[in-house]
């Protein structure tokens, strides 16, 4: 407090003093030089802070990896995509949003999965069924791969918490955007994709 | 980190709610402030206003130029509600610009109006802080002390904290200084010399540094030319202001 009452005692003299061109030089000066030092004293190479490549759900770093099975069993692991720009698309059948944002996903996956798209379902199956996802996509008219999260593993590595989720993953295997919630804007979808295509072809 | 409040049925973002939260308080502040700075409080409120709503604005069409051909097969998309698809850069610039136009058109005193937002602009900066430990972006080196957090898969500086206390500190000393500046644009300056000044030193303690030059922080860089220049612009401003007033009524130096 008595250092507060002090600061202000001295705020009130400051007019005079930032008029003062030779003090306020040196002031300058003595913040410049600092400053510098600092900076100079906490640089650290670029390795150190890129957020690196430690795998965690948020943009910039690496998406964790997994391995998931398709309703007929097959297995597809996210390492093995790499090199091609992956959009998780976080579902369940029960969840109006995530429906309505289906018909935009399966048209951009038929526009460009000749350009390096992949787009992954994945059904939050410990929250729904399997027989309720195939049917659902069947509704749909889904073509993309529809993967089983059974034991909610994936959900929780990638900490979903709001369904859908949608994560847009650039070919060198990181997470460059994700959407929480939706339904999201075909443009949303549409811009975010061409973006991450385009980079790095 | 808690990024999404789960209410029910309803998941709200809380990064977005306390950013909004911390506008509103800020808009309050500046409202209070306009008559001690001899602003009408009714035009400042509109410069906030239509700032705030020129940014957004600006943000989503920023990003839409970029896509115009998709947007112009879904315009409904430019109503979407996703922060994702805001450019912040072209937002912000937009806000700045419609506020500069408004307030030269009202002829309101650009320092005084700047010292009015001031206390806003420092509320604004707390509850930054509490996005970002809400959401768990800019967060710190991983670092092995007592009081490390949990954060991204390491223990690491709770850099949001620290963002947080130094927001809170300037926040004080701009409303106690409001109150004793002895010259218009002094409060303005002085919070952004102070913030500037936080970033410099805060940004030592970040796992997120964007790095130049072979090693530097970029931000760092930025905060320190800010900082230089705030210091210089207060210089201009006392002499420009003071020397107009009549030689007796200076108060002394210590």
């Amino acid at each position: 407090m008595t250092k507060g009452v002090g600061r202000l005692r001295w705020a009130i003299n400051w007019g005079s003093w930032m008029q003062d061109r030779a003090r306020w030089s040196a002031l300058v000066l003595g913040v410049a030089v600092l400053g510098a030092a600092w900076i100079a004293y906490s640089a650290a190479p670029a390795s150190a802070t890129t957020g690196g490549h430690i795998p965690s759900p948020r943009e910039g770093f690496q998406a964790p990896s997994f391995a998931l099975t398709n309703p007929t069993g097959e297995t597809t692991r996210l390492e093995d995509l790499r090199g091609q720009v992956v959009v998780l698309n976080f579902w369940a059948s029960w969840c109006p949003p995530c429906k309505a944002e289906m018909p935009d996903l399966e048209a951009a996956h038929m526009a460009n999965k000749d350009k390096g798209l992949v787009i992954l379902g994945i059904n939050s199956t410990v929250q729904d069924s399997a027989e309720a996802a195939q049917s659902f996509a069947a509704d749909q008219g889904i073509t993309f791969p529809i993967l089983l999260d059974r034991t909610g593993e994936v959900s929780r590595q990638y900490l979903v918490r709001a369904l859908p989720t949608t994560f847009f993953i650039d070919r060198q295997g990181i997470i460059r955007k994700v959407v929480v919630g939706g339904p999201m804007s075909e443009a949303t979808l549409t811009s975010t994709v061409r973006n991450l295509l385009e980079a790095g072809g | 980190m808690l990024p999404i409040l789960q209410l029910g049925p309803l998941a709200i973002q809380l990064p977005g709610l306390l950013l909004l939260v911390g506008v509103w308080v800020g808009v309050t502040l500046a409202e209070r402030q306009a008559p001690k700075h001899g602003v009408p409080p009714a035009q400042l409120n509109n410069l906030v206003f239509l700032g705030l709503v020129a940014g957004l604005i600006g943000a989503r069409l920023g990003y839409a130029v970029r896509y115009a051909d998709v947007y112009l097969a879904s315009p409904l998309s430019l109503l979407a509600l996703t922060p994702v698809t805001l450019a912040p850069i072209d937002g912000a610039a937009i806000g700045l610009i419609v506020s500069l136009i408004y307030g030269q058109r009202k002829e309101l005193p650009l320092w005084a109006t700047l010292d009015c937002l001031t206390p806003g602009l420092a509320s604004v900066m707390v509850a930054l802080g509490f996005a970002h430990l809400a959401s768990g972006d800019a967060f710190g080196a991983p670092a092995s002390l007592p009081w490390a957090i949990d954060l991204w898969g390491a223990q690491r500086h709770p850099s949001q904290i620290y963002e947080i206390l130094a927001a809170a500190v300037v926040m004080g000393m701009v409303l106690r200084l409001g109150r004793k500046a002895q010259f218009p644009g002094m409060a303005f300056l002085v919070f952004i010399a102070l913030t500037a000044g936080a970033r410099l030193f805060l940004e030592a303690f970040r796992g997120d540094s964007v790095i130049v030059f072979d090693g530097l922080r970029q931000a760092q860089l930025g905060a320190l030319i800010v900082l230089l220049l705030a210091l210089v612009g207060l210089h201009l401003r006392a002499k420009a202001e003071m020397s107009r007033r009549p030689q007796g009524k200076q108060v002394e130096r210590t």
